[in-house]
C-alpha cells in the first residue's frame, strides 16, 4: 500500500489549458508570462487579446524572474489553521514591464528585511505539477 | 443630448435593523424589517412597490458576506407584485441604486426598493475565509486564483498591500491614518446604533493588536447582523410622498483598468474607486467643493483615505496630512465623514449603512450628530476591483 500523498502547504490553484504556463511553467526553473508576439508586451493574468495592439498572437514565454518589492504586508491574524503566522504576503513587479505585478510570500527572506524597494528573484516551490513562484532578496 | 437617468430619480423611504454584533435576532428577520421601515418612511404601502434590487443576490449564508434575504425572500414576505427586479452581479454595494435608476428611466418601475442584509451568523465575513479558500480555488477562474495560494484569503490582506504602497509613496503614517477610526469612534456616540461607542485612544490605537500591517484591529470594520433599506423612485411620485424627496445628482461606477485583479493596474495603487469617482463627476456640474459631508466605505481605515483622494476631496497623496489630528473630518470640521460612526463603529453595513447616513443628514434628521446646513452628499462604496460612487442633493 502507498503512503497517501502529503497535505499540500497551501491551497493550490486548479490547473487549466489557460492557467498552465504559470503554475506548471518552473519545472524547467523559469517563471513563464503571457506575452504579445506582435508588439511584445506582457501580459497578466490571462487575455486572448494584446491589450495594447489587440493582436490575438499571444503566447506564454519566459521571464528573468526578477523584480522588485511595491508592496507587501506582514499578516500576523491566523486566518488558516496549520498556518505559521507571521509571514509576509508581497506584491512583486517584474523587470521586465511596469504593470506586471504578482502576489507571492517571501518565506526565504526574514521578514524585517522586507521592504518597499527591495530587489528580489523567483524561485519555485513543487506540489506535484505545480511549481509555485514564490520570491526571494536578490 | 444626453439625459442622465439619476436626475429624474430620488431617494423617498430609508429604513434600517438593529444592529448585532453576536447574533440576536434572525438575520432574515431584520432584512425583511429594514425594507419595511423604509416603506413605512416613505408612506408608501407595499403594493406601491413595482421595482426590487439587491446585491449580491446569492442564497443567504452560502458565501462570505452574502445577504440575509435574497430578492425572492423579500417579494415573498412583503408580497410584492414586481414589474422588474434586480440581483445582478456588477458594481458592488452601489449596484442596486444605479439598476433602479435604469428601471425607472426605462418605464419598468416607480418605486424600487433596494437593500443590503448581512447575516453574519450564516456567513462570517472572516472567519470561512480559509474554509472558504479551498472551495474557491476549485473552481477558480478569477483573480483569487493568484491570491489563495498565497494564504491571502482576507480582503484585509489585499487592501494592506495597496495601502503599504500607497503610505511608504507619500509618507503617510499609521499616526495619521488612526484619524479615521478615533474620529469615526466619536461619531459613534453618538448614534445609539452604533455597535461600539465608547471613545477611543491614540494610545489605544497603537498599541491594539496587528492583524495585518499596516492595518490593528481598529482599523478593520466590525463584522454584524443587520440590514439597511433605501426607496429610490421616479422624481415625479417621490414629491408627494411623506418625506422631502432626497435627489440623486449623478452616480458612477467605472471599471476602467484590468478588472478584478486588483494589483494589476496601470496606476496601482489606486483602485477601481477612482473610475467609479471620475464617471460620478463626469455627470454633474456639482465639483468636491460642493460637497458637504462624506460618506465613505471604511471596511478598513485607509479604504476612507483612499476615497477621499478618489472623489478629490484632497489631492493624490494628501489625505495623510488632510485626516491629521481629525479635525477637519469631525462633526464640526470642514469636512465631516462617516457621520454615524461608518463600518468600524457602527457595523459592517456594507456601504448601505453609509448611504443611509447621508440621507439622514440630507434631511435633517440625524439628530445630535447632524451637521449644520448639508446640501451635498458624497457617498462612496466599495473597494479593490468594484467601486461605486453616488452623490446626493437636497430636492429644489
Amino acid at each position: 500500500m502507498s503512503n497517501p500523498a502529503p497535505k499540500p502547504s497551501r491551497a493550490l490553484p486548479r490547473i487549466t489549458e489557460m492557467n498552465r504556463y504559470f503554475w506548471c511553467g518552473g519545472a524547467n526553473g523559469k517563471l513563464h508570462i503571457l506575452r504579445c508576439e506582435a508588439c511584445g508586451t506582457w501580459i497578466h493574468p490571462y487575455a486572448a487579446r494584446c491589450p495594447q495592439c489587440r493582436s490575438d498572437k499571444v503566447a506564454p514565454q519566459p521571464v528573468s524572474g526578477r523584480g522588485v518589492i511595491v508592496g507587501y504586508t506582514v499578516n500576523v491574524q491566523p486566518w488558516i489553521p496549520d498556518v505559521a503566522v507571521p509571514y509576509v504576503v508581497a506584491i512583486v513587479q517584474l523587470e521586465e514591464q511596469g504593470d506586471l505585478r504578482l502576489i507571492t510570500n517571501m518565506p526565504r527572506t526574514p521578514i524585517d528585511q522586507v521592504r518597499v524597494g527591495l530587489p528580489v528573484k523567483v524561485f519555485f516551490e513543487p506540489n506535484g505539477d505545480i511549481h509555485l513562484p514564490l520570491f526571494e532578496t536578490a | 443630448m444626453i439625459t442622465y437617468g439619476e436626475k429624474n430619480t430620488a431617494i423617498t423611504g430609508i429604513g434600517q435593523s438593529e444592529i448585532f454584533r453576536k447574533p440576536q435576532i434572525l438575520p432574515f428577520e431584520l432584512a425583511v424589517r429594514a425594507c419595511e421601515l423604509a416603506i413605512a418612511d416613505a408612506g408608501l404601502r407595499p403594493e406601491d412597490i413595482d421595482g426590487l434590487a439587491c446585491w449580491p443576490n446569492v442564497p443567504r449564508g452560502t458565501v462570505s458576506g452574502s445577504g440575509a434575504a435574497a430578492i425572492s425572500d423579500i417579494a415573498n414576505s412583503l408580497d410584492l407584485k414586481l414589474n422588474w427586479w434586480s440581483g445582478a452581479e456588477n458594481a458592488a454595494q452601489l449596484s442596486p441604486i444605479m439598476e433602479a435608476i435604469a428601471a425607472i428611466s426605462a418605464g419598468y418601475a416607480t418605486h424600487v426598493l433596494c437593500w443590503r442584509s448581512l447575516g453574519e451568523r450564516w456567513a462570517p465575513s472572516y472567519g470561512s475565509a480559509a474554509a472558504e479558500a479551498g472551495q474557491a480555488l476549485a473552481s477558480a477562474t478569477s483573480w483569487l486564483e493568484f491570491l489563495l495560494p498565497y494564504q491571502a484569503p482576507s480582503a484585509s490582506i489585499w487592501t494592506a498591500l495597496h495601502a503599504s504602497a500607497h503610505m511608504e509613496r507619500y509618507g503617510i503614517t499609521r499616526e495619521q491614518m488612526s484619524a479615521i477610526p478615533l474620529v469615526q469612534r466619536r461619531n459613534a456616540g453618538l448614534n445609539p446604533k452604533a455597535i461600539y461607542r465608547e471613545p477611543i485612544t491614540i494610545d489605544e490605537y497603537m498599541s491594539s493588536r496587528m492583524i495585518t500591517t499596516p492595518f490593528c484591529l481598529l482599523d478593520c470594520d466590525i463584522p454584524c447582523d443587520g440590514a439597511t433599506a433605501v426607496i429610490v423612485s421616479r422624481l415625479d411620485a417621490a414629491r408627494d410622498l411623506k418625506q422631502t424627496p432626497v435627489r440623486i445628482e449623478a452616480v458612477g461606477a467605472g471599471s476602467y483598468d484590468r478588472m478584478d485583479t486588483w494589483v494589476s493596474r496601470h496606476d496601482f495603487p489606486r483602485m477601481a474607486m477612482h473610475d467609479a469617482a471620475k464617471m460620478m463627476w463626469s455627470r454633474t456640474d456639482l465639483r468636491p467643493s460642493d460637497v458637504d459631508t462624506a460618506h465613505l466605505y471604511d471596511g478598513f481605515s485607509w479604504l476612507a483615505m483612499s476615497w477621499l483622494e478618489a472623489l478629490g476631496l484632497c489631492g493624490e497623496g494628501e489625505s495623510g496630512a488632510f485626516i491629521e489630528g481629525g479635525e477637519r473630518i469631525s462633526l464640526t470640521g470642514e469636512l465631516p465623514i462617516n457621520t454615524n460612526g461608518g463600518q468600524l463603529s457602527e457595523g459592517r453595513m456594507h456601504g448601505f449603512g453609509h448611504l443611509h447616513e447621508a440621507v439622514l443628514q440630507l434631511r435633517g434628521q440625524a439628530g445630535a450628530r447632524q451637521v449644520a446646513g448639508v446640501k451635498v452628499s458624497a457617498v462612496g462604496n466599495g473597494g479593490g476591483s468594484l467601486g461605486g460612487a453616488v452623490l446626493l442633493r437636497q430636492d429644489d
